[in-house]
């Protein structure tokens, strides 16, 4: 579905990526799994349009990506869940979440949608009329997921979904993804809580300093004893 | 002083506080969207009664036809500047595109003086407008009343418009974060040239009407508005809509009973507004209505 192929993105010179390769299949759950700094989010902005490669290719379907501007990639399928949430917080949570839809034209579906979202986000329905910036990290987080379901991407991209939440609640949007995943949507994920990732991933790839070093299915990096004492720390590595 | 002349100052600054308001909102909605104080819109100000002189005067089109034009000439206008003068420094370092927008300001004022010479033009003032009433013993221009009402419905379509519609949404979303508002399928650049046009059609409005109060039209006479509209935006709180409204009505209001109830002091009019900005910095930094905004990162 996505294919990325010897991709070398630089800021001002310094090559944070250096000739990445990898592929997302449809319908699976792939993870990039390293250290902070190692290129994750950077080459998810990448696919996204933000950041413009210095050379490489990336195929969606068939279509060279690097001629699609941004602002197009929602209605091509393809939305990115932003590390750091970034809801609007001058917005409503309802605006948030009618943004997420704002490329779509189906009024029906934008309805079955914000039913669904709000089944896996109570939450939010609660507080629709709540300014997004006044919800805690948890919901926000929720919000930012919600808000780019209802794009109803083919291919969802998440930057640390789990980062600053509290244990139960990453439990909580893990069991989302997976719920997501069951719809139909194929999903990149990024997380530096590797273990969760590896659980729940089809396939990962493992991202050192710009450099994809290591790749399989999520149960053979779990088993794998260079991963384990690198991401998995002493609890897993045991 | 007299009940009577009190309500005759009061409309007065009623009015004199729309135009403030209308032209304010240009600087905070440029400011909301792109961090940027648009120098440039006092001189989209002043262009705007120029093309009601052309338009009336020049081709002999009716008003009704005219004003309308030049709304939209106006709107095209700011349009245009954001386009050619701001865009290709948007990832620049800020002070770049605050240069550039100084530059446009000379550049419009420049323009218009070799274009329309520095003589000062009568403004083509409709006959309805500057008919008189008589309300008991003292009789007020027509425009006095008119200038406010004009100015509410303006502000009432804007708000509806930002707060009510989907492209509304859209220019709130875009205010916060550009890049997050592409992910979401908005196109950035038509919201931002959207609100140069309204926030320049706004001017017009006000244009139009400052025209009709003091009649006379100048490639200068849009430094001292643009300054002060300014300043009622920074009072306000720059960024906030609202605060630009408020600010604008403050401004005009003020000056006018200053004059009013310290006619010693009416040779220092324009200074009030900037005493008040002091005032304002000191003690209110983010202006009245203001929130803390925090740095984009
Ligand atoms: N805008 C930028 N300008 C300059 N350097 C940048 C910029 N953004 C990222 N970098 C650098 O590129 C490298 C990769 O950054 P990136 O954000 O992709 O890392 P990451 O894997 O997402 O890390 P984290 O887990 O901490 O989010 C880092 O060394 C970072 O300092
Ligand atoms: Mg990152």
């Amino acid at each position: 579905m996505l294919k990325i192929e010897d991709l070398v993105v630089a800021y001002g010179g310094i090559e944070a990526l250096k000739g990445i390769s990898f592929e997302v299949q449809e319908g699976k759950i792939v993870t990039l799994v390293g250290a902070n700094g190692a290129g994750k989010s950077t080459t998810l902005r990448t696919i996204m349009g933000l950041i413009k490669p210095v050379k490489g290719s990336i195929t969606y379907r068939n279509k060279d990506l690097l001629k699609e501007k941004t602002q197009n990639m929602a209605k091509a399928g393809i939305t990115l869940v932003p590390e750091g949430r970034r809801v609007f917080s001058n917005l409503t949570v309802l605006e948030n979440l009618k943004l997420g839809a704002f490329c779509r034209s189906d009024e029906k579906g934008i309805k079955t949608d914000f039913e669904w979202i709000y089944s896996l986000f109570p939450i939010l329905k609660e507080r629709s009329w709540q300014l997004a910036g006044t919800l805690s990290g948890g919901e926000q987080q929720m919000l930012a997921v919600g808000r780019a379901l209802l794009s109803r991407p083919k291919l969802l991209m998440m930057d640390e979904p789990s980062l600053g939440l509290a244990p139960l609640i990453v439990k909580e949007i893990f069991r989302i993804i997976q719920e997501i995943h069951k719809q139909g949507v194929t999903i990149l994920l990024i997380e530096q809580n590797a273990n969760a990732a590896l659980h729940i991933a089809d396939i990962a790839y493992v991202l050192e300093t710009g450099r994809i070093t290591l790749h399989g299915t999520g149960n053979d990096l779990l088993s794998n004893e260079e991963v384990k004492k690198a991401y998995l720390g002493h609890k897993a590595a045991k | 002083m007299t009940l009577n002349l009190f309500l005759q100052h009061l409309s007065n600054g009623i009015s004199l506080g729309s135009l403030y308001a209308l032209i304010a909102i240009g600087y905070t909605m440029v400011y909301g969207i792109l961090r940027l104080i648009n120098f440039a819109h006092g001189d989209i100000f002043m262009m705007a009664t120029y093309f009601a002189f052309f338009g009336v005067i020049i081709f002999a089109i009716p008003w009704y036809i005219s004003f309308p034009l030049v709304l939209i000439l106006t709107a095209l206008l700011g349009i245009l500047v954001e386009a050619s003068a701001y865009r290709p420094l948007r990832d620049a370092p800020k002070i770049s595109i605050l240069i550039s927008a100084i530059g446009v300001s000379f550049l419009l004022e420049n323009l218009a003086t070799v274009l329309f010479g520095g003589v000062p033009k009568p403004f083509p003032t409709p006959e309805i407008f500057t008919s008189m009433v008589k309300i008991g013993t003292v009789s007020i221009q027509k425009l006095t009343f008119y200038i406010p009402v004009i100015t509410i419905v303006f502000l009432f379509s804007l708000f509806y418009l930002i707060y009510r519609t989907k492209t509304g949404m859209a220019m709130r979303a875009v205010s916060r974060d550009h890049e997050t508002a592409k992910v979401m399928g908005i196109n950035v650049n038509l919201i931002i040239s959207l609100t140069f046009g309204i926030g320049s059609a706004l001017a017009a409005v006000g244009g139009l009407m400052w025209g009709m109060k003091f009649p006379q039209i100048a490639p200068l006479m849009g430094i001292i508005p643009g300054l002060k509209c300014f300043i009622a935006a920074v009072i306000g709180g720059i960024g906030n809509i609202y605060g630009a409204v408020i600010g604008g009505f403050i401004l005009g209001i003020g000056e006018i009973m200053i004059v009013a109830f310290l006619p010693d002091l009416t040779g220092y009019r324009d200074a009030f507004a900037f005493i008040l900005l002091i005032v304002i910095l000191l003690y209110k930094p983010t202006g009245i209505m203001g929130e803390k905004i925090a740095e984009k990162v």
